[in-house]
């Protein structure tokens, strides 16, 4: 049960809103976890925290023993963290290939001049970062679809196409913001197999953060509730729904978690 | 598009008004006058005209697509062409009886003589009125006309007006060949006229047209024959175009003569420019106004480096070849340093910055502050011309080769780096800045070094110009430059390698030609850019995308295709 | 160490750099001090002119920081609104000035000169937007950019084809002429002191317009949030066309008195002022209407002393010839080392 991120005493503010505060998590290496909690519960913020996107301006991030609050994001990327965004964003005039191949980026290493004199160094980046793209295109189901300019693909298979590309960078861990956002519940349903395909057969480990309550209780073994940025519970999926603090968050607002699964646009 | 049957009248006006607008404008700017005295076809049809009636006929074209059925759009067409002519009468009137002379400078009795067509009022307005109508419907029936059909008139018109403009040039050059008028003569104006014979526009228009459905109805039969061969022989004939422009390419000065090859000189040192712009703007997403500014960089060093004049505080008088690898450094060197400071800065902030720092660029060049150093406004004299194996670079036809050996160098560097990790990486910050960051792009390597080629080319373009002219003051790095280049690359494509040699011709050649528009060169590229971003922001030759996933898994794909 | 990696090389040279020009401007403006070649009455004079001259940077400025607050791009063609509302002042005020009016009513004079003005440049102002501006809405950040250079340069080259490529002299307004006599050997232009009370004037309503008024209400609303402001039932059309004509009329008002003071009509006019106002904008935090009045007038003033008092001490000769460049350096420095300007919040960096 080693731990692979640890956030310790993490705070975010803005002006004088604190989105996160003093957030203490653990993941456990290899498993799937979920962060969930109400509309500006400050989720994706802690994200952008993780991914150096956000410098936080108390405690600290550990990631396989290295601190990483403060590093750049692809610094961050370079250690082994990739993500997703809630509402996709692709290298939208590339085609899916060049998306995953960007995502492959940190694994190659020709320079300016290897690329003007096509040296060998330029060949063989050029080949192990195809291979990998088709590689994961076949992956997610997209083999065929390789030359499409990202925006033209259907929506769902924009949503795979993402994951490629986070895979592209082989990380440890992988954040997947709301993956299932926009799904209909058939979709929904392959996406939860998907990301546990995912973990099962690459080992990766994966962080969520989910509306969709059904998918999380199914496929979560870590769950954590936040509002108002302050972690509010921590546990298995039959702990949190007994949890009495995380109902009254939620239902305290008079909203469905079904409504609300649908409904956000913005947290953070 | 009215759901109703109902004829359109207030389209028809509307468009007219606008057109008559327009024409005024391009009347009062004094493009009218000015380009009168180019005839496009001998005695009948000058420039001036071309321009006004080209606005009627496209004014009536979409007059007549506001229309619900044929007929009504020939009438449209025919009520957009009139409302046009009078707006066009009444800036006659307004000419003739009052002085308008004083606060605008075009409206001229001379202006009043080409739109009343000599006549005077009211019998020329007349004739204006009918010409605009018959013209106004012309475009309504281009309107109704097929589109293949549409498409091989525009494209013989355009000839027409193309050869009909460059026949000065085109009889020069056939002249100095030595082949003789005799062949072609009869295709152009006699004597003094300048532009096409009427015999020569209708063949030339007729071949055109003719050419353009036969190449229409046989192309894709061509080009299946050649899919249809080896590939072995595929590249063998690739190699042999390419072998074919490489030959045309290093053949041109000896066909073009003096004034023609200075032409195309000026041109490639756009172009040169616009490849390196094209990386920074086209593939990083960088919107740099201050482009001029490595431009002026690389000739200035060259000049300090080389100069023999001796009034600079030091003399250096280097050999070109040696000046001219550090003279790319220095710009290498000043593109990093320009560029650090911009490294958070994003679109609109960038841009003014940038200008900034062409400004100041300029300036210093300008003052009497760096003028022991650099000549202040008098600017540095006497660069001697470079020195080729014993062959003086001195000459139009010499210098040519030293621009087009840049220009493939700048070509070969740009398309590789394009089809490598850094082209990818320029490309997905373009798209998104903070996700090609979160996919673990370093951005200040990439940005810097999108920085760096683009001021390493404009650098080359600067040098070269340097030792062309022999002589360089701070004037010839004005702002208008980098907006030049900038156009040249959004007309042509941003991205597009082949675009910038299409902005390039269309935007620094075509204006060297025909020395009427050097007056109204920024008056048309800022009108291009506004319709451009309206219409086809992407250019004229958009950027490609490649093809690189392999046929391997295509098996699993036709198969559904052919299906459905 | 842990602390050090996190600098990166390129912030460490941009330290580098700021703490070079600082120390230059100190060293300078001690060493001008020291040699006493000017007199407090000669730094009087600078710092009122450049109080005027910061006046009509804070008012073209206003036009910038409204549209960007409402429609978040740089409006790049505004300083061809400012050069069309002076070049046609011009032209009403040589016929008056022709035909005697403007020596017999001066007063009524003026006001229609500005009123010709601000007419001009608004009515550009709304042309442009509904021409090249308004198709474009929710297009790629670079695409109405790139319009709006286009437009500017459309504009500026259209107007040298219509009025001539000459330099017009601006009539001189006797009314206006001479100076006042302060304490001492002190005086002040009345020109410019037209100028200052006139933007002072202006920057007041229009503080009181943004503040109190329906419309200016609205415009606060929409640059808060364009889809809320619609879904309260503001026409977000009809606001960001009120906005334009309203920093149009500003910019059309700061052309007069431009003229006023510099007494020369050209097409090209509009390009410096119009960059220094840009820079004003920023100073003053862009987005934020008391921000740019704050830095036009900051601008002003400094460029006017800048160059004498940081260059001279230094030894440069003609510093004046540098003063744009100094305009242009501290809107580089003010972008990297405060972005959010003065006052107002960061822009410059867009948000995830």
């Amino acid at each position: 049960m080693a731990s692979v991120l640890s956030a310790l005493n993490v705070t975010k503010q803005f002006g004088g809103l604190t989105a996160v505060n003093s957030l203490n998590i653990e993941i456990v290496e290899n498993s799937i976890s979920s962060v969930i909690g109400p509309n500006g519960a400050g989720k994706t913020t802690f994200f952008n925290c993780i991914t150096g996107f956000y410098k936080p301006e108390f405690g600290e991030i550990i990631f396989k023993g290295n601190r990483i609050d403060g590093l750049r994001p692809d610094q961050v990327t370079q250690m082994g963290i990739s993500r997703t965004y809630q509402n996709i964003r692709l290298f939208a005039n590339l085609t899916a290939l060049e998306n995953i191949m960007v995502g492959y980026d940190p694994h190659l290493k020709t320079g300016w001049l290897d690329a003007v004199l096509r040296t060998r160094r330029y060949h063989e980046d050029e080949k192990a970062a195809h291979d990998e793209a088709i590689k994961l295109l076949r992956f997610v189901g997209l083999a065929g679809s390789g030359d499409q300019i990202a925006r033209n693909l259907p929506y769902g298979a924009q949503r795979r196409l993402e994951i490629a590309r986070a895979l592209a960078s082989k990380p440890a861990l992988l954040l997947l913001d709301e993956p299932t956002a926009g799904m209909n519940p058939n979709e929904t349903g392959e996406m939860m197999h998907f990301i546990r395909d995912l973990r099962d057969s690459l080992g990766i480990t994966i962080l969520l953060i989910e509306h969709d309550m059904r998918l999380v209780m199914g496929i979560s073994e870590q769950i954590t509730v936040l509002d108002f940025g302050e972690k509010i519970a921590e546990g298995g999926p039959k702990e949190i729904q007994s949890n009495p603090r995380v109902i009254e968050a939620y239902l305290g607002r008079g909203a469905a978690t079904e409504g609300m699964a649908t409904s956000e646009n913005k947290s953070g | 598009m009215s759901t109703q049957n109902r004829f359109n009248w207030q389209k028809a006006i509307q468009l007219g008004g606008i057109a008559g607008l327009i024409g005024v404008l391009i009347a009062l700017v004094g493009m009218v006058e000015s380009f009168d005295h180019r005839d496009i076809v001998a005695g009948a049809i000058s420039m001036g005209w071309t321009m006004l009636l080209l606005t009627v006929l496209v004014a009536a074209y979409f007059s007549a697509s506001h229309q619900p059925s044929k007929s009504f759009s020939l009438v449209a067409s025919g009520i957009t062409g009139f409302i046009f002519s009078l707006v066009m009468s009444l800036l006659a009137f307004l000419i003739e009886n009052l002085d308008l002379r004083q606060i605008l400078v075009n409206a001229s009795p001379n202006l009043l003589k080409i739109l009343t067509l000599e006549n005077g009022i009211p019998n020329g307005l007349i004739s204006l009125i009918v010409i605009s109508t018959i013209f106004g419907i012309l475009g309504g029936a281009l309107y109704i006309l097929p589109a293949k059909i549409r498409k091989a008139i525009s494209l013989g018109l355009g000839m027409v007006a193309f050869l009909g403009l460059m026949e000065d040039i085109i009889q020069v050059t056939i002249a100095s060949t030595g082949s003789g008028n005799s062949a072609i003569g009869w295709m152009f104006g006699r004597g003094t006229q300048s532009g096409l014979s009427i015999i020569g526009a209708i063949v030339v228009f007729g071949v055109v047209i003719g050419g353009n459905l036969l190449w229409g109805t046989n192309a894709p039969k061509i080009n299946a024959q050649v899919s249809k061969m080896p590939p072995n022989r595929q590249r063998s004939l690739r190699i042999l175009g390419y072998g074919l422009i490489l030959l045309v390419v290093l053949y041109l000065p000896v066909v073009l003569g003096l004034y023609l090859t200075e032409v195309v000189n000026v041109t490639g040192l756009f172009i040169l420019m616009g490849l390196g712009l094209n990386i920074v703007v086209g593939f990083a997403g960088l919107l740099d106004l201050g482009y001029v500014a490595f431009y002026a960089i690389g000739a200035y060093t060259v000049g300090v480096l080389t100069s023999l004049s001796g009034q600079l505080s030091t003399a250096f008088e280097w050999n070109f070849w040696w000046a001219l690898p550090v003279s790319i450094f220095i710009c290498v060197m000043a593109g990093v340093v320009l560029g650090i400071p911009v490294l958070n800065m994003r679109g609109d902030y960038l841009a003014i910055v940038t200008l900034g720092f062409g400004e100041i660029i300029r300036i210093l060049a300008l003052s009497d502050f760096l003028k022991p150093h650099i000549g202040g406004s008098q600017g540095i004299v006497n660069i001697p011309p470079p020195d080729f194996l014993g062959v003086l670079l001195n000459k139009p036809q010499t210098l040519y080769y030293l621009i087009v050996a840049g220009c493939i160098l700048a070509l070969f560097v740009s398309q590789r780096l394009r089809d490598s990790r850094l082209g990818r990486s320029w490309k997905a910050m373009r798209e998104d800045e903070d996700v090609a960051q979160a996919m673990g792009i370093n951005l200040v390597a990439t940005k810097l070094l999108a920085f760096a080629t683009g001021a390493a080319f404009s650098g080359l373009s600067g040098t070269i110009l340097a030792v062309k002219l022999g002589t360089i003051y701070p004037h010839s790095f004005a702002l208008l430059i980098s907006i030049n280049v900038l156009s040249l690359i959004i007309v042509g494509g941003m991205g597009s390698i082949p675009g910038v040699f299409i902005g390039g011709l269309l935007l620094a050649g075509m204006p060297e030609l025909l020395r009427e528009f050097a007056e109204y060169r920024l008056l048309i590229y800022g009108a291009l850019l506004v319709v451009m971003m309206q219409v086809r922001p992407e250019g004229f030759w958009p950027e490609e995308t490649h093809k690189r996933e392999f046929h391997e898994d295509a098996p699993d794909v036709t198969p559904v295709q052919e299906a459905a | 160490m842990q602390s050090l990696k996190r600098f990166s090389w390129t912030d460490i040279f941009m330290w580098i750099v700021g703490a070079t020009l600082l120390l230059l401007i100190v060293i300078g403006s001690t060493l001008t001090l020291q040699q006493g070649k000017y007199t407090t009455v000669q730094w009087f004079d600078l710092a009122v002119f450049g109080l005027a001259q910061g006046s009509v940077y804070a008012l073209i400025a206003l036009g910038y920081t409204l549209v960007y607050g409402i429609l978040r791009m740089i409006n790049f063609a505004h300083s061809e609104i400012f050069m069309s509302g002076a070049y046609l002042g011009y032209f009403v005020a040589t016929s008056m000035q022709r035909n005697g009016f403007l020596q017999e009513n001066p007063l009524l004079g003026i006001v229609l000169i500005f009123l010709t003005a601000m007419t001009t440049s608004a009515i550009l102002a709304v042309i442009l937007e509904r021409i090249a501006y308004r198709p474009l809405r929710g297009a790629p950040r670079l695409v109405p950019l790139i319009t709006a250079i286009g437009a500017s340069f459309f504009l500026q080259y259209t107007f040298r084809g219509l009025f001539g490529t000459q330099n017009r002299a601006y009539p001189e307004i006797d009314y206006i002429r001479g100076a006042i006599p302060l304490f001492g050997d002190f005086q002040i232009q009345k020109i410019q002191l037209v100028v200052i009370i006139a933007a002072a004037v202006m920057m007041a309503s229009l503080a009181f317009f943004v503040q109190y008024t329906k419309t200016g209400k609205a415009m606060r609303a929409v640059s808060e949030d364009k889809n809320v402001a619609a879904l309260m039932g503001i026409d977000v059309d009809k606001i960001i066309v009120r906005t334009f004509v309203l920093g149009a009329s500003l910019a059309g008002a700061a052309g007069v008195l431009y003229c006023f003071m510099f007494r020369i009509v050209t097409f090209y006019m509009g390009f410096i002022p119009g960059l220094k106002a840009f820079t004003a904008a920023v100073l003053g935090g862009i987005g934020n209407p008391p921000g740019a009045m704050l830095g036009g007038l900051f601008l002003g003033i400094f460029e006017s002393l800048g160059p004498t008092l940081f260059l001279d001490g230094l030894g440069i000769p003609a510093p004046y010839q540098l003063k744009d460049v100094i305009a242009f350096t501290m809107l580089v420095m003010i972008l990297i080392f405060r972005p959010t300007g003065i006052l107002g919040e960061r822009l410059s960096k867009t948000k995830a």
